[in-house]
């Protein structure tokens, strides 16, 4: 077993390298001179120069890849053009957000969607399955955005019960401050997660071991989380790391609209501004999570499926 | 006599719409005795898996349901019990195996935690004891290396290997009745035999009753007292195997007995029946047997056939050799 996560941290490596270098490249052939994107087109030579000078634009091609991979590795991303604050700073202040939205979201996703689907699955075609059924719909439905706006309008402009905009300071005010987005990217995911975990438990009920976990007395609660729910973990865990990166991409309009410090945010007013450096670290980040979330999910399959730790 | 342990009254399964039901059990009666061994035998379709899944109201509802009779267990009816009462029954008084080791057993649980799970749910061991005990069946059962095995995972075992473990979790509890639902068809031949004579050596040590569920005819042969043969949903022909094989009733058990390859055989083709079995519920009237019957008369479309008495423990459903067999009596009777 630490074989296989040594090997499958390894794996890893030539992913991130491949990420890192379609960054690269894709921030080259973008059209334009990113000095004259950043100065403005009535920026002078010598200035456009200094500028080239600065970034590292004036070396060959295959010095800045070099350069730009010895930065992320040094954890040195260049500086904001705006605000001349190191990118490495900006992102280490607005991750956590993003973080611990994700996390906020996917718990409440997750918490609320697989007992939905257990309830579907074992009510099949009765009322209590229809609903559920009908509030999967409505999930797929409703962009986020528009569920976010929705909620801000009722809960913190009408009723007043939760802060408009920002992401909080303490840890009190934080939590307070993410109710709301969390609950509206978690929309999403519970029912994606309800439908998924619906679907897989019905095809687990008509498994053999099932039978035989009734044919030695278990009764149905035990059959439906002891023997048939371990079964459908499989499958919810592939859903989950599907949802977790929908999340993530549903982070960025969501922080959007409530005004969250998160990347999302960071990132778009980093492409308002041509900010080139907050760009690409903000692209590095969520590529960068992209190959943390499938690491996660490969390591949970451990320990979900037996047939895998033993290989 | 003592009241048999099991006792099926009338039972009848159907599938479908209740306005429009197919009938896959139709009027079977059967008994077993404590202790005792029964073989049903039948071809895919002839309802014996149901018959047996019905004992442990395992029926998939819906689309099926028992639609009548009764099953006495000890004197009290199954079917008449709460829904909730039934799984203190399941395991503990009369425990199942299937015929598929490999889809059988739980993917992602241990076969000592499967095997405990039987324990922990119908005795008040605490779980060292329930370890002790699930040591003891895997010896039982002749899973080499128990103590090296109780923490493997079911993809580790051979299918005869599983087919021990479901043994051993079916016999956890020492159930009185032990329903084995083809236990052997999806194993190899020499793993079959060790099999089958796992579950003798079980009846023997444990006392459990044997209801065997098989296609095969020589398998029942080799390791049951009595044999209920079914056809299409209902009992054809039932009787001790002696005289089931010795002197067949019913043409279709004939028909059966005729197809088994033996090794003295000098035909080059094996004997098949004629025709194939109708589909469920589609034979409501007459025998169900008589379009590949070879001594079909007329009453056998119009009338079905009660099962009538061919010595002292064989009974036949059979218009005609019934008819014969009473001519034969008689004309014994009168010198």
């Amino acid at each position: 077993m630490a074989r296989y996560i040594f090997w499958r941290l390894a794996d890893s490596i030539p992913t991130v390298l491949l990420v890192l270098t379609l960054v690269f490249i894709a921030m080259r052939i973008l059209p334009g001179d990113p000095a004259i994107a950043a100065l403005g087109d009535n920026a002078l030579p010598d200035q456009i120069a200094v500028f080239r000078e600065k970034m590292g634009l004036n070396v060959p091609l295959w010095r800045q890849y070099l350069n730009f991979l010895h930065g992320v590795v040094t954890l040195d991303l260049g500086r904001s053009l705006i605000s001349n604050t190191p990118v490495v700073n900006l992102l280490a202040h607005h991750l956590p957000y993003t973080i611990e939205l994700t996390i906020a979201a996917t718990l409440i996703g997750v918490t609320a969607g697989i007992p939905m689907g257990v309830l579907a699955a074992t009510h099949r075609n009765r009322p209590a399955d229809s609903a559920v059924r009908l509030y999967s719909l409505v999930g797929y439905a409703i962009p986020d955005f528009y569920l976010g706006a929705l909620l801000l309008i009722v809960f913190s402009l009408n009723l007043g019960w939760f802060p408009i905009n920002g992401g909080g300071d303490d840890f009190p005010s934080r939590m307070y401050h993410i109710v709301l987005p969390a609950l509206t990217l978690a929309f999403l995911k519970s029912a994606f997660m309800g439908k998924l975990a619906r679907t897989s438990l019905l095809e687990v009920f008509g498994k053999d071991y099932v039978r035989t976990a009734r044919a030695k007395g278990a009764r149905e609660g035990r059959v439906i989380y002891r023997h048939a729910l371990r079964n459908a973990m499989l499958p919810l865990t592939t859903g989950l790391g599907m949802s977790l990166l929908a999340t993530l991409s549903g982070s960025v309009a969501v922080e959007l609209v409530f005004n969250r410090p998160g990347i999302g945010t960071l990132l778009i007013s980093g492409i308002s501004e041509r900010d080139y450096a907050v760009i690409q670290g903000g692209v590095i980040v969520f590529a960068l999570f992209v190959v943390v979330v499938n690491l996660m999910i490969d390591l949970l399959y451990i320990v979900v499926d037996p047939r895998i730790r033993v290989q | 006599m003592t009241a048999p342990l099991l006792r099926i009254e009338n039972l009848s399964v159907e599938f479908g719409p209740r306005a429009n039901p197919i009938r896959v059990v139709d009027d079977v009666s059967f008994e077993i005795e404590a202790g005792g061994s029964v073989g049903v035998v039948g071809e895919s379709g002839s309802g014996k898996s149901m018959t047996s899944l019905s004992i442990l109201r395992l029926v998939p509802e819906p689309p099926g349901r028992i639609s009548g009779g009764r099953i006495l267990f000890d004197g009290a009816d199954l079917l008449a019990l709460p829904r909730n009462q039934m799984p203190d029954i399941r395991g503990r008084d009369v425990a199942m195996i299937f015929q598929e080791p490999m889809s059988s057993l739980n993917p992602v649980m241990t076969i000592g935690d499967q095997i405990g799970e039987a324990i922990l749910l119908h005795q008040d061991l605490n779980s060292a004891q329930r370890r002790k005990r699930v040591l003891e069946l895997l010896r039982l059962v002749g899973i080499p290396d128990p103590a090296g095995r109780i923490d493997a995972y079911p993809h580790q075992f051979s299918g005869g290997m599983r087919q021990r473990v479901m043994i051993a979790m079916a016999v956890a509890c020492n159930p009185r009745l032990l329903i084995a639902d083809e236990p052997t068809t999806a194993l190899d031949v020499t793993i079959q035999a060790q099999v089958l004579a796992l579950l003798k050596d079980v009846r023997q040590r444990l006392g459990t009753a044997i209801l065997l569920i098989s296609h095969d005819l020589g398998i029942i042969a080799d390791s049951c007292e009595r044999v209920v043969v079914m056809y299409a949903g209902r009992v054809v022909e039932e009787g001790d195997v002696r005289s089931i094989f010795r002197n067949p009733a019913h043409p279709y058990t004939r028909a059966l007995l005729k197809s088994i390859p033996r090794l003295d055989d000098e035909r080059d083709r094996l004997y098949q029946i004629p025709g194939s079995v109708p589909l469920a519920g589609s034979v409501t009237q007459g025998c169900a047997f008589r379009a590949r019957c070879p001594l079909r008369v007329e009453t056998c479309a119009v009338d079905r056939p009660p099962l009538f008495a061919f010595g002292p423990s064989h009974k036949a459903a059979c218009w005609v050799t019934a008819e014969a067999a009473q001519a034969r009596s008689a004309a014994e009777a009168s010198p």
